[in-house]
Formats: C-alpha cells, structure tokens, sequence
C-alpha cells in the first residue's frame, strides 16, 4: 500500500460511512483520486466489506457465541488448509483461524442457543475425520470487540473555554 | 489604602470573562474555544500512574525533578534535534510551561529590561513579563507573513535595554510555524545583539508540514536558548500540569533557585506518568493523524463558508478573518455564542492585532467539527 491508501484506510477503519467527498476533504486528496483509491482497494479484495460493530446485548438480541479449540490430523497434500476451509463454509461460523499452541483452530460459531451451537459442534465440526478433539468455551460477555470498547468509559468534562 | 499592587492593578482585567462565564454555564453548547486535546491521556500512561500509586510513590522529588524523567527528556532532546542537556543541572522538571516561562523571566529579567514578543501570542506572556518586572515589547505578526515573525522586524525593535525574544512556534492561537530559515535569521539577530530566546515549544509534535526544528538546535543557539516543553499537548496530558525547561546550568540552576521556593517540585505522580508518556510515541502519532484529518476538514468547512483562512501549519488552531462581517471579534464570537451556541475566542484576547479574527480549536470530535461549522454558517447568512 502506498502512502495515499494508507491514510485512505486509516479513515475509514475509523468510520466508513464517510462520504467520498469527506474522505477526500480528510485526506487532502480529491474526490475523484478518492473514489478511484477506495473501488482499487475492493476490487483488488483488500477492502473485502463495510460492516456495523453492534453491541448485541444492549440491542437485546440474544444470540450464543462460542469459540471452539479445534485438534486437526493434517492431511499429507493439504496441510490445514482444506479442513479449514471446509469448517468456514458453515453461515454458523464467525471466523475460522489457525493457530500455535495445544489446538490447531480456533473458530468462532454463532447460534441462537447453546444447544444449536452444541449440536452444531457434535453434528458438523466432531465427526470430521481430521477434527481429532474439540474444546467448545461459551462467551458470557464481551467487553471489547472489533478495537471498540463496549461501555466507553465517561470522558472528563472540557472547560468550554480554554486559552 | 491601596490593597492590589500597582504592578497586578496595570494588568488589564479582560471583559471577555464574563462571556466565558456564560459560554461555560450554557447548554447545548459545541465549544471551538478548547486549547486542549479532546482525547483521554492513552491508557498505558493513566496505568503506569496508577502503578506508580499503587507501589506507594506520594512523596516530594528533588526540586529539579526525578532524575529518570530528566534523563529520559534529555534522550529525547538529543534523539530528536542533536542537542545534549546534562539531565543533572540542564533540566529543570516544572508545572508545566506556565510555571517554566515566569521562572525562566524572573531568573534573568532585572527591572526595565526588554522583552521582545510577537503577537497574537498566548495569553500568558505579556503579564508574566509585566510581572517579573519586565517591558515588554510587542511585533505585530499578520496574515501577509502567514503570521511569521521576521528577523528584520525583531531587529527594529532591540535598544541597549532588550535582554530576551519570546518565540513560540507552532503558535497559539495562528497555527503558524517557522521554517528552518526564518528561524536561523532570528537566530542571528540573537547572536548580533547578544539576546538570550525564549523558545516555548509546547506544540512541537503537533506539525503537519514541514518538519518542526527545536530552536536551540541551530547554530550557536544551545547556550543562548531556554526551551519550553511539556507533556499536555502531544500526550493529551493537560490536567497532569508536567512541563520542563532545559537550558544552559547557569539559567537552569537560577530558575531552579525560584522553583524551590515557590513550588518545590511539580507534583511525583504526574511525573511518573510523564516518564511513560515517553515511551508512547505511537500514541502520539494516531492522535497527530487525527488531528491532521480535522485541519483539513475545518479550512474546507471556513472556506465553504467564505471566511478566508490562512493554512496552519501546527497546533490544533485555525485563525480565519471574520472582518468582512463589519463585527468585531468579540462582537463576532458574543453573538454566535448567544445565536447558535458556538464558542470561538476573539482573536484581540492574543493581542491588538489579533483583531478581526477568531480562533477556532479542531481538538473536536469530527461529529461536532460539523454541527459548529453547519451552526456557523447559519450564523453569516444572517449577517
């Protein structure tokens, strides 16, 4: 990425709902440079989708979230790889990730109930046959998600006027 | 009988405090007026002060500070601009530049010296030369010379009994800055004339074109200069009141002689705070970025409106002329208060010359940068 995209991507990891026109404004850049910059950035996949960050217990959606430790047998050919990407291909799955450590993959499922995402796990992800062990640990609340705090923390009142 | 002295009596009490009074008691109120950053001081600065509480640190300091904060200024000094103060006699830590700059006067001011300084300066620098027995002597800076002190102008005003030039670049309230050139000019009218500067630098890191050049680093400038610094701008650290001064020993231990008896030390935990500050320089630059963004966003916004701007370079002020208007600025700013609740400083608050401007702070979020400028240009079609 060069030094336009850069701060082109600064902004909107900050808000992305930004017109072009305050984007450009922001960056000292023009308009068009602007939107020539952003539609590069997403037709190369760099930029893959814009996305709200919702707290979903304020919203009263109670939904079920459960990160799943994964063992995998690798396959000779493949590696994690395919595996992997077949776990990813379930709606249920958040995020699918590869990681050190005791467990191979850790991936996030969501589901409306804990018995949807149990019987997920036991049904889909278990009985594959590389999938040597699962762990599943349920989220009981989450404090910070996507860099944002959830309940930001009150801000010091500002003198209106200071010299 | 006479209670207030003559000297505190000839300082002009500002009839513009009891539209700051109103300013702070209304609601629904987007404030332009702020001269601190919107941001919270970054965490790991707030944890290493509640570490440093927690471990017990309550007690005094040396006078000149904790050594470890000292040395990790004098680092930085020398990191950033070459110049090397001795962490043991050319650092004083103070409560902040306020503190540093009327010590730094008294330690060298004897009664009718001279004091040169440019205008729109902030607020504090003509009273506390007044104070420390000084005359002060006034450049006017205008927007033809993007506010830019000029060494011939400092040059017409030296006589046998001027001792100091006052410099602060990035400026409060132009958001102006001198290039490397103009500075080393100055400079050399310091030399000619024998003068020592003043150099407050609190704004340093809040430069977004060009490259700021710490004053002391220019030729034969290290013996002559006293910098100014503190942690309240570039670490959002306003409320923590930490601020140094760094010069030749021999001014360093004179101010030095003043602190101890006035202040003792500038206060243990705000140090400790201060030496992780130093360590959070990517802290510092997310909120430079967002700064930058607002800049930009506010000289759109000012020139979509119709008020000319000149572009500043540093701080987080912008200075636009609102003389077209037929009202004085603090006309100007009375009256947007009252009619669209937007605070904005009358430029005349910074000096004679500052009239016919206002100062705008952008240390706003993006959000109410937006609603003021709506709000201000409801204000001008009214006009």
């Amino acid at each position: 990425m060069d030094s336009k995209e850069k701060e082109i991507f600064g902004i909107l990891q900050e808000n992305a709902r930004l017109s072009d026109k305050e984007i450009a404004r922001m960056a000292g850049m023009g308009e068009e440079e602007v939107k020539g910059i952003i539609s590069k950035l997403e037709s190369k996949g760099i930029i893959i989708k814009y996305k709200a960050v919702i707290n979903h217990e304020k919203a009263g959606i109670d939904t079920v979230q459960a990160l799943i430790d994964i063992k995998i047998s690798p396959e000779r050919s493949t590696g994690y790889d395919s595996v992997a990407e077949r776990i990813s291909k379930y709606p249920e799955v958040q995020s699918v990730r590869l990681v050190s450590g005791e467990y191979d993959l850790s991936v996030l499922v969501l589901g409306k109930t804990m018995h949807e995402v149990a019987y997920f796990v036991a049904e889909k992800i278990a009985p594959l046959e590389q999938v040597r062990n699962t762990v599943t640990n349920f989220l009981l609340k989450s404090y910070k998600e996507y860099g944002e705090i959830y309940e930001a923390e009150a801000k010091g009142k500002r003198l209106a006027v200071s010299l | 009988m006479t209670v207030i002295a003559d000297r505190v009596s000839q300082i002009e009490g500002s009839g513009i405090r009891k539209f700051f009074d109103i300013a702070q008691r209304m609601e629904g109120v987007i404030s332009l007026g702020v001269g601190e950053p919107d941001f919270v001081t970054p965490w790991s600065i707030r944890e290493a002060c509640i570490f440093s509480l927690e471990k017990g640190y309550t007690s005094y300091t040396s006078n000149w500070g904790l050594l470890e904060l000292r040395e990790a200024i004098s680092d930085k000094i020398y990191e950033e601009s070459g110049v090397f103060y001795d962490p043991e006699g050319g650092i004083l830590i103070t409560t902040v530049v306020s503190e540093a700059f009327d010590l730094a006067l008294r330690a060298i001011i004897n009664p009718g010296d001279e004091v040169i300084l440019h205008e729109p300066c902030y607020v504090s620098y003509k009273p506390c030369t007044v104070f420390a027995g000084g005359t002060p002597v006034c450049v006017a800076t205008g927007v033809e010379d993007k506010f830019e002190l000029r060494a011939e102008e400092v040059a017409e005003k030296i006589t046998d009994k001027t001792k100091v030039i006052i410099l602060s670049y990035p400026n409060n309230p132009t958001g102006a800055a001198l290039s490397k050139k103009d500075l080393e000019e100055i400079a050399d009218v310091a030399t000619e004339h024998d003068l020592i500067v003043i150099s407050d630098e609190i704004y340093d890191k809040l430069t977004y074109e060009g490259e700021h050049t710490c004053f002391s680093s220019l030729n034969g400038m290290e013996e002559r200069t006293i910098l100014l610094n503190g942690f309240s701008k570039a670490y959002a650290m306003t409320g923590w009141r930490i601020g140094y001064a760094a010069g030749n020993n021999a001014i360093i231990e004179a101010m030095m002689k003043i602190h101890q008896y006035i202040m003792l030390c500038a206060p243990i935990t705000g140090q400790m705070a201060a030496i992780e500050a130093l360590r959070c320089d990517d802290e510092t630059d997310r909120m430079v970025n967002e700064y930058n963004r607002r800049r930009r966003l506010m000289m759109a916004g000012l020139r979509e409106l119709g008020l000319s701007c000149f572009e500043p370079k540093g701080a987080f002020y912008t200075f636009p002329s609102i003389e077209d208007t037929g009202l004085t600025s603090e006309e100007f700013a009375e009256r947007l208060l009252m009619e669209e609740k937007v605070v904005v400083i009358p430029g005349s608050v910074f000096g004679d010359c500052g009239e016919g401007y206002i100062r705008c702070s952008y240390a706003v979020s993006q959000y109410e940068l937006k609603e003021a400028l709506e709000r201000m240009g409801r204000f001008l079609d009214r006009l």
